[in-house]
């Protein structure tokens, strides 16, 4: 029988929670990296056993990790386990933390500067990785959304990592800005139809695609409308929340962006509003059913000013026809007294028959429901605040 | 020999119990200091100064002898304590928030 692991990141380490397909009983393990910031962990779909952890801390920075057992060991891949950590002549061997922005002339255009909260130039200054993203077809290849914005990408199992500089170099870049929560390329699709094809998302800058495997990249925003942007035709400056595709039809996206529900059926180049009867059409994660291309999840949330479920109710609202018409989802999760936030990569789906949705809560608790989402039940309770959740589906 | 104490993070990150004791290639100054610790555990590289700077972290504070060196040139030369293995040498994460 299949059985799932999924990969929680917290505010205070990883965990990893595990069960036959039933989905029923869990084991969990952790915390690994305690105390440290986990922002994602995301596992190889061609080696299940190769995961990539972000882990970051305010104090000392960006760790990459990774585990070749599924969890059970890991290592900084610059240094792997029982290896000399230096080159014969002292020389540090790995730089599997190191992320530098590409600044040679061939990458060409500014690089240098973005637009800062109170509207001046600001330098590009790296944070963290906000989200690993694992090659569809080589375990050692994996993309990294970083903060400040910008796309990188390994090809030696996280060794080294390089900036794809097109992205910020396309022209828009100057014009991008910060969110509350930082400038943060949070969201990588990869195409399965089209090796060169990424979408990528950035709060606040927008959406993006290429079509070239990232040498150029171009804004993919029409028919977004956020308030207070002076222009509505923005090419970008959009705060996008989430994107999320179905593999079996990677030209239909739906994003959920910081206020309202929308969906795009020519790759992101067009995109209609489809917030319908949602309660609330602010939040943050959005995720489509492994078998339903057209069955949608998402959380709505009060308000960009207040971070919780409405009416202190945790409702989980699925849609069957590709979004405007929404049912809520109840049975298992608080209905009352209830004021935590799912952030926007803390949901994902199994591919069992029975599809399995999963997300964690800030506060602390991992909800899953093994029937897409009639009933739903903890798997923990009490965890750090939940940043991330991925979850892998193991033959 | 300088002996070196590590916050704990990165104590578990290098996977080192208690205090570190480097050799020193020519003056003890805290750049010689942190090359010495960064060739001996590279994957501390990154934590304590920036990878490409190569200037401190902000949350980050070098003590010893009872006095803040933080903000001392990185190619100062650190007290003879120090430099003799008398004494430690601190390297701290910032406590902060309430």
């Amino acid at each position: 029988m299949s059985r799932v692991r999924v990969l929680v990141g917290t505010r205070k380490g990883a965990f990893l929670l595990e069960s036959d397909g039933k989905r029923e009983n869990w084991k969990v393990s952790g915390p690994h990296f305690a105390g440290w910031e986990i922002y994602h962990i995301k596992g190889s779909s061609v080696d299940p056993n190769r995961l990539y952890a972000s882990q970051t801390s305010g104090w000392f920075g960006q760790i990459i990790q990774r585990s070749d057992d599924g969890g059970k060991t890991w290592h900084q891949p610059g240094t792997p386990p029982g290896e000399p950590t230096t080159t014969p002549d002292g020389t540090p061997k790995g730089e599997s933390n190191k992320f530098v922005y590409d600044t040679s002339p061939k990458s060409g255009k500014p690089l240098t500067t973005h637009q800062f909260y109170d509207g001046t130039q600001h330098p590009w200054e790296f944070k963290r990785v906000w989200h690993l993203e694992p090659s569809l077809t080589d375990p050692d290849t994996v993309y990294a959304g970083v903060e400040d914005a910008a796309l990188f990408r390994t090809t030696d199992g996280g060794q080294t990592w390089h900036e794809l500089a097109g992205l910020r170099g396309h022209g828009t870049g100057p014009k991008w800005q910060p969110g509350a929560g930082g400038m943060c390329l949070h969201t990588i699709l990869l195409d399965p139809s089209n090796p060169k094809r990424i979408f990528i998302a950035i709060s606040s800058a927008g959406a993006f695609r290429t079509d070239d495997a990232g040498k150029t990249w171009r804004p993919i925003n029409r028919g977004l409308k956020s308030q207070y942007i002076p222009d509505p035709n923005a090419e970008v400056g959009h705060c996008v929340h989430r994107i999320a595709m179905h593999r079996s039809r990677p030209g239909v996206l739906f994003m959920q962006k910081h206020w309202d529900v929308m969906r795009s059926e020519d790759a992101g180049d067009s995109w209609q509003e489809v917030s319908g009867n949602l309660p609330t059409d602010f939040g943050f994660p959005i995720e489509v059913h492994a078998h339903e291309p057209n069955t949608v999840y998402v959380v709505p949330i009060k308000s960009d000013g207040e971070h919780y479920p409405p009416e202190g109710k945790l409702r989980v609202y699925r849609s069957r026809t590709g979004g405007n018409e929404w049912e809520a989802l109840t049975k298992g999760l608080p209905q009352r007294d209830c004021y935590v936030n799912v952030l926007r990569d803390a949901m994902a789906v199994d591919s069992l028959d029975s599809c399995g949705v999963y997300f964690g809560t800030t506060g602390g608790q991992v909800y899953t429901s093994a029937d897409a989402g009639n009933t739903w039940a903890p798997i923990v309770r009490d965890l750090p605040a939940v940043v991330s959740v991925e979850v892998q589906t193991i033959p | 020999m300088i002996r070196v104490i590590l916050p704990p993070h990165l104590r578990t990150l290098a996977n080192i119990e208690g205090e570190v004791a480097l050799q020193v290639e020519g003056p003890a100054t805290q750049r010689s200091v942190l090359d010495a610790l960064e060739a001996r555990y590279p994957m501390l590289c990154g934590t304590i100064r920036d990878h490409v700077t190569q200037q401190r972290r902000p949350f980050v504070r070098f003590f010893a002898c009872e006095e803040d060196l933080s903000h001392e040139p990185p190619d100062a030369p650190l007290p003879d304590a120090v430099a003799s293995g008398a004494e430690l040498f601190f390297i701290v994460g910032a406590i902060a928030g309430g």
